[in-house]
């Protein structure tokens, strides 16, 4: 057993802490407030000349080729500084590990080194729609099958990126007859076929920085060359890519929440109330020792998922176990910290309130906590069974 | 003892419950998002009686107990937590004056501050003395028939849209016995109002800084005697403790009767999300936890209402109880809306986002500890106990 880091990990990890440091947490507030997204796009741009759109696809395809354990380091340095540059950073890099680990020789050769490279600004993954969040399955979106390939309608709603994406990820019913979930196909769709149109970017309580639209498909026309894997066996490849796309979520969350930790605890040996630094209160510094031990431990099972999917081991429940925990406790930290700097916590010269907001989809999106849950039991008792 | 609301009781709140629905509920998400202070509907709610509901009658309030209070709180909260925790802010300082005051400095202000013609703000919290408010240092120099103020004080609510400024301001000696308290006209010269805050929440009140400089203030406006400054500012916190614990109840069940709707409209899994367990569960200890919340405030309510000896102590026990309770009852009905709950387009991330700063104000809950552990450790402390 040895938990440290190889040279590799530890390079990519000092060389995304300096750039989140240097290019990113100096903008971030700006990025909330003003929502404009031509920061992101900057930030995006600095990321795939890094090599981070990547950071999990093979080198032959523009990639870094670094492995998991990286890619979840980097995501937590990056969302140290900046949720929503994370957040598109992770989605994207999702986008790129499932074209890769599903596509044919040709989908690879051409998608990935525009993502890696950064010619595409993002991709998005199209899962979810109205009527179907937590059970995508029960989607309505579909493809028919035309003369030249197949034809896509419906609608995907939050789709992350979608404004600005260069592929898009879709999901869609092929065979309506089928059981549930097995009459879904994945499609590779370029973000410029006739009939997809964008919606307006939604209003979200925080990751204001990061695009979320809807996403209309009106007979959009894709030939079979489009379809990522197999007819009918896209839904099993969503659950698939999810699992690995909730290590990036959990490590943006720990991220997040030590940001958080890190201002706070400063703060504490600032402040003075009482005649003295409030860091001499021992109500606050078991509030601090609570939420570091429980970060600690949220990285340790970050680390334990991205290792076992390095490996090429099952990692499914490990990822939502280290999703559910990291998301959660990476909340509570935020909402700790905040409650360090007292009133000042509440206001949005200070970026505490912007932590606590940003952090608080972490818990819902990729799978709520509560499906977390749902995929941990059933892991657990077939293991047992 | 009765646990049952008597009649004028019940009709108190169906008053204000459709007073909130009416005239706060249709545009409290308006008012967060345009950061607008409904001036006009805090008249509205002065007409009926809401600004000076435990002022005496002899100043035209309603010289209603604290609890019939929290109770007509509660429903007001139920449809916009900003304006409702201004309203209880603006009664708070009210009473002061109303009870400290000398007859010309009631007469002069109280009429139209119950009427909700003139608003009332609370001074106390300085940059440097936040939580240990008895180090207050702007300073009330007297001067023949004046006393002259310097200083600045900060997160004030309701700063520059407010008429009356209850300030305390020290008059002698280093610590709690120097302080006195002023009723202090708003538009006085030398008063300087800094930029209003961005906040998390609570945006349909401004924030602001405000500082005097050499401002003059008639000795008649003080509240009290001179040194009497801090106990009146407490008792005042006392009931505003039980207010803003009430703010956070109605929220939080405002936000759990819309979790309870959506359990039965929304479908995941091809069943109405009350169908799960896990969220039945989830709903069964966020009613129990709030219905134990309530009934604490009521009853710190009815030992200011008393008189009773530790009335202090049970209103700092009410108010970290409920407000961590209202906070994380919103928090959890936000998760069951899943990726709605994040999206304004619903009320549940605001409810979040308002809730928040009731830990904070008025004492922090960390404070609240420090106030009942001192009193719990003392040794006659049995009856509390
Ligand atoms: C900012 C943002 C960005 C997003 N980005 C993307 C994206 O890029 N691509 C994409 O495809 N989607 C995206 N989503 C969608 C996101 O993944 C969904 O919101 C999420 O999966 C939950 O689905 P839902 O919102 O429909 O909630 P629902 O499924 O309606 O859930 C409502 C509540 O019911 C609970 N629940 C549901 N089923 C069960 C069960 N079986 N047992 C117990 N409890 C249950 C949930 O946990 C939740 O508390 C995004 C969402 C947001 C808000
Ligand atoms: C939106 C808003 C509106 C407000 N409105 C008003 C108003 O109208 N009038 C007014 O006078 N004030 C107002 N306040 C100020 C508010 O009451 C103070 O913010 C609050 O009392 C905390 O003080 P502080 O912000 O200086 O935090 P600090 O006192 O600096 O506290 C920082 C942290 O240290 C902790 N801490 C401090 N002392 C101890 C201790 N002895 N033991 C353990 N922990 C400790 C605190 O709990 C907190 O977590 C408002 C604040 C906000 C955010």
């Amino acid at each position: 057993m040895d938990l440290s880091l190889t040279e590799e990990q530890q390079l990519i990890q000092d060389t995304a802490k300096r750039f989140a440091e240097t290019e990113l947490a100096p903008v971030a507030e700006k990025l909330d407030q003003t929502k404009d997204k031509s920061i992101l796009l900057e930030n995006c741009k600095k990321l795939a000349e890094l090599g981070f759109m990547g950071l999990n696809i093979n080198a032959d395809h523009g990639g870094t080729e670094a492995g998991v354990v990286a890619f979840s380091l980097a995501m937590t340095e990056i969302a140290r500084a900046c949720a929503s540059t994370a957040v598109t950073m992770s989605v994207t890099n999702m986008v790129a590990e499932v074209i890769q680990a599903m596509g044919t020789e040709e989908q690879k050769n051409k998608y990935l080194p525009l993502i890696c490279s950064g010619e595409y600004r993002a991709g998005s993954f199209c899962l979810t729609e109205s009527g179907a969040g937590s059970d995508p399955a029960s989607m309505r979106t579909q493809a028919v099958k035309t003369e030249n390939g197949f034809a896509i309608s419906g609608t995907k709603q939050w789709i992350t990126s979608a404004e600005f994406a260069g592929v898009f990820v879709v999901w869609a019913v092929t065979d309506p007859e089928a059981k549930k979930g097995k009459g879904i196909t994945c499609f590779l769709v370029e973000a410029d076929a006739p009939g997809i149109t964008v919606g307006p970017a939604e209003k979200k309580m925080g990751q204001h920085g990061s695009a979320t639209n809807e996403v209309h498909f009106e007979n959009v026309e894709v030939p079979e060359s489009a379809i990522l894997g197999k007819l009918n066996d896209g839904f099993r490849l969503a659950v698939a890519e999810l699992a690995g796309g909730r290590i990036g979520i959990g490590s943006l969350a720990l991220g997040v929440g030590l940001a958080a930790m890190d201002y706070a605890i400063q703060y504490t040996q600032e402040r003075k109330q009482f005649g003295r630094p409030i860091s001499d209160f021992q109500g606050l510094q078991w509030m601090i020792a609570d939420r570091c031990t429980e970060l600690e431990a949220a990285r340790l099972l970050l680390m334990s998922a991205a290792d076992r999917k390095e490996r090429g081991l099952p990692f499914a429940k490990e990822a939502s176990m280290a999703k559910v925990f990291a998301s959660e406790k990476a909340n509570q930290a935020c909402y700790s910290a905040l409650q360090m700097l007292g009133g000042y916590g509440y206001m949005q010269e200070y970026p505490l309130e912007r932590y606590a907001r940003d952090v608080r989809i972490t818990s819902i999106y990729e799978g709520t906590s509560e499906i977390q849950r749902v995929i941990i039991a059933r892991e657990i008792m077939r293991e047992h069974s | 003892m009765d646990f049952e609301l008597n009649e004028d009781q019940i009709a108190f709140a169906d008053m204000a419950r459709a007073f909130a629905q009416n005239e706060f509920e249709p545009h409290a998400a308006e008012w967060d998002q345009e950061q607008t202070f409904p001036v006009d509907v805090l008249r509205a709610a002065g007409e009926m009686g809401f600004c000076g509901l435990y002022s005496p009658e002899d100043v035209g309030g309603l010289g209603l107990s604290r609890l019939d209070a929290s109770i007509i709180f509660e429903q007001l909260a139920m449809g916009c937590t900003s304006t409702t925790a201004f309203i209880t802010i603006h009664n708070m300082a009210t009473w002061m004056i109303a009870d400290f005051g000398n007859e010309d400095t009631r007469q002069q202000w109280c009429p139209e501050l119950t009427a909700g013609q003139k608003l009332a703000s609370y001074c106390l919290t300085e940059p440097n003395a936040g939580s240990d408010a008895a180090s207050l240092k702007t300073t009330a120099r007297r001067e023949g028939d004046n006393y002259i103020l310097n200083g600045s004080k900060i997160f004030i609510s309701g700063a520059g849209s407010t008429d009356v400024l209850v300030v305390m301001a020290r008059t002698g000696v280093d610590g709690p016995k120097g302080i006195s308290a002023f009723a202090v006209d708003a538009k006085a010269e030398g008063i300087v109002y800094g930029r209003k805050e961005e906040k998390m929440g609570w945006n349909s009140q401004p924030t602001r800084m405000i500082t005097f400089e050499d401002v003059v203030v008639p000795a008649s406006a003080l509240l009290g005697n001179e040194g009497d400054g801090f106990k009146i500012a407490m008792k005042g916190l006392d009931g505003g403790r039980i207010n803003i614990a009430t703010c956070s109840i109605g929220t939080a069940q405002a936000a759990l009767n819309r979790a309870r709707e959506y359990m039965h409209e929304r479908k995941q899994f091809g069943k109405e999300l009350a169908n799960f367990q896990a969220l039945q569960f989830k709903l069964a200890d966020m009613v129990t936890e709030l219905v134990a919340a309530r009934q604490m405030v009521r009853l710190a309510a009815s030992k200011l209402d008393a008189g009773h000896a530790d009335k202090a102590a049970y209103c700092a026990m009410a108010k970290r109880f409920a407000t961590d309770v209202g906070f994380n009852v919103a928090d959890e009905a936000l998760q069951i809306f899943g990726g709605n709950g994040y999206i304004k387009e619903y009320p549940m991330e605001r409810y979040v986002r308002d809730n928040r700063v009731h830990r904070i104000l008025e004492g922090t809950n960390e404070i609240m500890r420090v106030i009942v552990a001192r009193r719990v450790l003392m040794e006659d402390a049995a009856d509390l106990i």
